[in-house]
C-alpha cells in the first residue's frame, strides 16, 4: 500500500460521488415539477459535485501547480455559481413567477 | 435600481479584477501554455462588459471612455504592422521576427511573437468593448411597459 496507491483510490472515490452528485442533479433539473425546485435541484447539486470533483482532482495530480490551479478555479466557480443562481432566481421573481407553497398544492 | 442586484455588485466587484489578471496570464503566458492574444483580448473585454452589464453602460463609459476604445483599435493593429515594417526596415521580410536578434534567432522570435500577441489582444479588447457600446448604447426600440 503505497502513498500513491492511497491518494488514487482517494481521488476516484471523490471524483466518482461528485459526479454522483452531478448527475443527480441533472436528474432533478430534468424531472421536478416547477421552476423553482428545478433551479434548486441544479444549483445544490452543481456546488456539492464541483467541490468533490475537483477534491478528486487534487488528489489525483498531488503537490504541483495544477493543484494550486484546481483550487482557484474551484474558488471562482464556487462564488459564482450561486451568483448566477440567484440571478435567474432573482430575474425570474421580477417577472412575476412567484413559488408554489405548501398552502396552494393542499387546496 | 440602485439598491437592486447588491450580490451581482458585490461579486463583480471581487470578479473583475481577477478576470483581468486572468487575461494578462493568458496574453503572456500564450507561449508556454493555451492562449495568445484574441483570448486574453476577449478576456479583457469580458471584464469591462462585465462591469458594463451590472453597474450600467454610464459607469463603464467613464472607466473606458469610447474615444480610448477608438484609439485602442487603430494602436493595436498599427502595432502588429509596425513590427513588419522594422523588420523589413532591418532588412529582413515582412514580419521576419529573426531580424530583432539576428545572432539569437530564437530571442528575436520570442520578442517579435510577444509584440505581435500585444497588438493582436489590444485590438481584439477594443473591438468586442466597442461592438458592447455599440449595441448597449442604441435606445431601446420598445419601452419595458409595451411587451
Amino acid at each position: 500500500m503505497t502513498w500513491q496507491f492511497v491518494s488514487e483510490i482517494i481521488a476516484w472515490v471523490l471524483i466518482l460521488s461528485g459526479s454522483i452528485f452531478v448527475v443527480i442533479g441533472a436528474v432533478g433539473t430534468l424531472r421536478f415539477p416547477d421552476f423553482w425546485s428545478r433551479l434548486h435541484a441544479a444549483s445544490v447539486s452543481e456546488s456539492a459535485g464541483m467541490i468533490l470533483l475537483i477534491a478528486g482532482m487534487c488528489m489525483h495530480s498531488g503537490f504541483t501547480l495544477i493543484t494550486v490551479k484546481l483550487i482557484i478555479i474551484g474558488g471562482f466557480i464556487f462564488i459564482t455559481g450561486p451568483t448566477s443562481t440567484h440571478a435567474v432566481a432573482n430575474a425570474a421573481l421580477t417577472s412575476g413567477e412567484t413559488p408554489e407553497s405548501d398552502e396552494d398544492s393542499a387546496k | 435600481m440602485h439598491h437592486h442586484h447588491l450580490i451581482l455588485r458585490v461579486v463583480t466587484k471581487m470578479l473583475v479584477g481577477a478576470i483581468m489578471l486572468f487575461a494578462f496570464y493568458v496574453q503572456f503566458h500564450g507561449d508556454f501554455s493555451p492562449g495568445g492574444g484574441f483570448q486574453a483580448g476577449v478576456i479583457m473585454a469580458v471584464a469591462f462588459i462585465l462591469y458594463g452589464i451590472v453597474f450600467g453602460l454610464d459607469k463603464a463609459e467613464q472607466v473606458f471612455p469610447p474615444w480610448l476604445v477608438h484609439k485602442l483599435v487603430a494602436l493595436g493593429v498599427l502595432l502588429y504592422a509596425g513590427v513588419g515594417v522594422v523588420s523589413m526596415l532591418l532588412g529582413y521580410n515582412y514580419l521576419d521576427y529573426d531580424a530583432f536578434s539576428p545572432h539569437h534567432p530564437s530571442h528575436g522570435q520570442h520578442w517579435g511573437i510577444l509584440l505581435v500577441e500585444l497588438g493582436v489582444g489590444i485590438t481584439v479588447t477594443g473591438v468586442m468593448v466597442a461592438i458592447y457600446y455599440a449595441f448597449a448604447g442604441r435606445p431601446p426600440p420598445m419601452k419595458d411597459e409595451d411587451w
